[in-house]
Formats: C-alpha cells, structure tokens, sequence
C-alpha cells in the first residue's frame, strides 16, 4: 500500500474467485447450531419417557401397544420424540458428512439422500403412532 | 527395502531408539495415546451415527405395530432372540452414552466444566453414568420383561 493513501481500507483475504461465486459462509451455522441445542435439550427428558415406554413395551402383543398407543399423552409424546429427534439426527448427519466429504458435489448428494431417508423413516413413524392412536 | 521413501519412515523415539514411525489408523493405542477429549469425542460422534441407524429399528417396530399382530409378533420375537437383545444393547449403550455426554456439551456451550482437571473428571462421570444407566436399564428390563 503507498504512502499516500490514506483512506481506510480492509484487506479481502478469500480469492477473486470465492467472492464472485459467493462462497465461504452461508450465514446459516448460527441457526444449525442453535436448532441442534435446543433439540438436545427437548431429547433429554423425551429420550428417557422411550426409555421407559420401550420397558414397558417389552413383551407386550399388539393389543397392549395398541392400548398403550391410544392413549393420547402417549401419542402426543411420541409425536414430539419423532418430529425432535429426525430433526436432531438431519442436522447431526449433516455436520458429519459435511465435515469427512470432501468432493461437493458427493457431499451434496449425501446429505440429500440422508436427508430423504430420515423424512421417510419420520414419516413412516408418524403415521404408525397415528394410525395405532386413532384407530 | 523396496521404496527409497522408506528411508523415511525410520525415526528416533524419545529414547533415542530406532523404530519405525507409526502411520495413521494403526498408531491409535500405541504410538497416540487416547486422550479424555478426543476419545469422548469420536465416541459421541459415533453413538450419534449409531443412535441414527438404530430409528430405523424403531420406525420398523412402530410400522409393524401399526400394520398387525402377526407383524407385531415378529418383531417382538426377534428383540426376544439373542441377536435381538444383542442389538437392544448396543443401542441403549449408545443411547445413554450420547444422552449423558450430551449433557456434557450443553454445559461446555453455557462456558462449565472446561478447565482441563474438570473435563477429565466429567468425562469419567459420562463413562460412569453410561454404565450405571445401562446396567439399571438390563436389570429392570430383565425382571419385568
């Protein structure tokens, strides 16, 4: 920088290149890690009602799980396990693939195909605890 | 020697010995020591991968709930077999592995327990509670299944 220059400047460190295709920061890690917080706290006492659910659940034919199903708390609190713990698992399999894959475009698929897979096993979950309560 | 690069790989311990410098996956154990941090570290990761194919065992039990009793009753024979109670312990070591060091973090994130002669020691706690909530889970389970 010469001498006479005297306005204030900022050095850009990323390339000519990263900047025109915008990458770096998505501006998004904040709400990632803030979601994965607070549904860890939410998992803590959802995690330990399973817990007791599947030891009361042990053994038990399908008239009992039916039973145990159709009782609306039990429903609600199941709904709750599985809509907070794919959510909880999405991000978590997202951080890790993004973290030990490095070519983008496998990355990418990887977590969209992750991601499909976990919609689908949250649906398949849901409509089962639906089906079990209202019928 | 069949590669001049293997000139390289011979090296001095702290001894002052010639050994063979460790390569990578076959070091962990021997040559790098496991340390509190990175072993409950990689260990959360892999509980979590491992909790992660396990809700496809619980999406099955749901969905066989929901589709019979003769599916029903399948699927609760196989958590009665061996292989199935094998499994059942694998995840609920993970489980509660993921959930106390879980709790662990969230102290970590609210500024608690990093002073190195606390992470050691709440890094016990998590292997401790791992094991007790673990054994309290096969004996209840045990007795009332």
């Amino acid at each position: 920088m010469s001498t006479q220059d005297k306005s204030p400047s900022i050095t850009m460190r990323r390339s000519q290149l990263g900047r025109a295709r915008g990458l770096g920061s998505a501006k998004h890690g904040a709400a990632h890690w803030w979601a994965e917080r607070v549904t860890s706290v939410a998992l803590l006492p959802l995690s330990l009602y399973f817990v007791v659910s599947v030891i009361m659940l042990l053994g038990a034919d399908a008239h009992a799980m039916h039973a145990y199903m159709a009782e609306p708390w039990n429903s609600a609190l199941f709904l709750a396990l599985i809509i907070i713990m794919f959510y909880h698992l999405s991000m978590g399999l997202q951080v890790v693939v993004e973290d030990y894959v490095p070519n983008e475009a496998k990355r990418l698929l990887m977590v969209m195909v992750l991601k499909g897979i976990i919609i689908f096993l949250a649906l398949a979950s849901a409509v089962s605890v639906l089906k079990l309560a209202l019928s | 020697m069949k590669d001049v690069r293997e000139a390289l790989m011979i090296g001095r311990n702290s001894e002052g010995k010639l050994v063979r410098r460790p390569v990578s996956p076959f070091m962990l154990g021997s040559a790098y020591r496991f340390q509190m941090s990175s072993l409950s570290s990689i260990l959360h990761r892999i509980t979590g991968c491992a909790l992660g194919a396990g809700t496809i065992l619980m999406t099955l039990w749901l969905v066989c709930a929901a589709s019979g009793d003769g599916a029903f009753s399948i699927i609760q024979a196989i958590w009665a077999s061996w292989i199935g109670m094998l499994i059942l312990f694998g995840f609920t070591v993970a489980l509660f592995y993921h959930f106390c060091n879980g709790i662990r973090h969230l102290a970590w994130d609210s500024g608690k327990g990093f002073e190195l002669p606390d992470m050691h020691r709440n890094g016990k706690l998590v292997f401790a509670g791992t094991v007790a909530l673990t054994v309290l889970f096969w004996v209840v389970a045990l007795l009332v299944w």
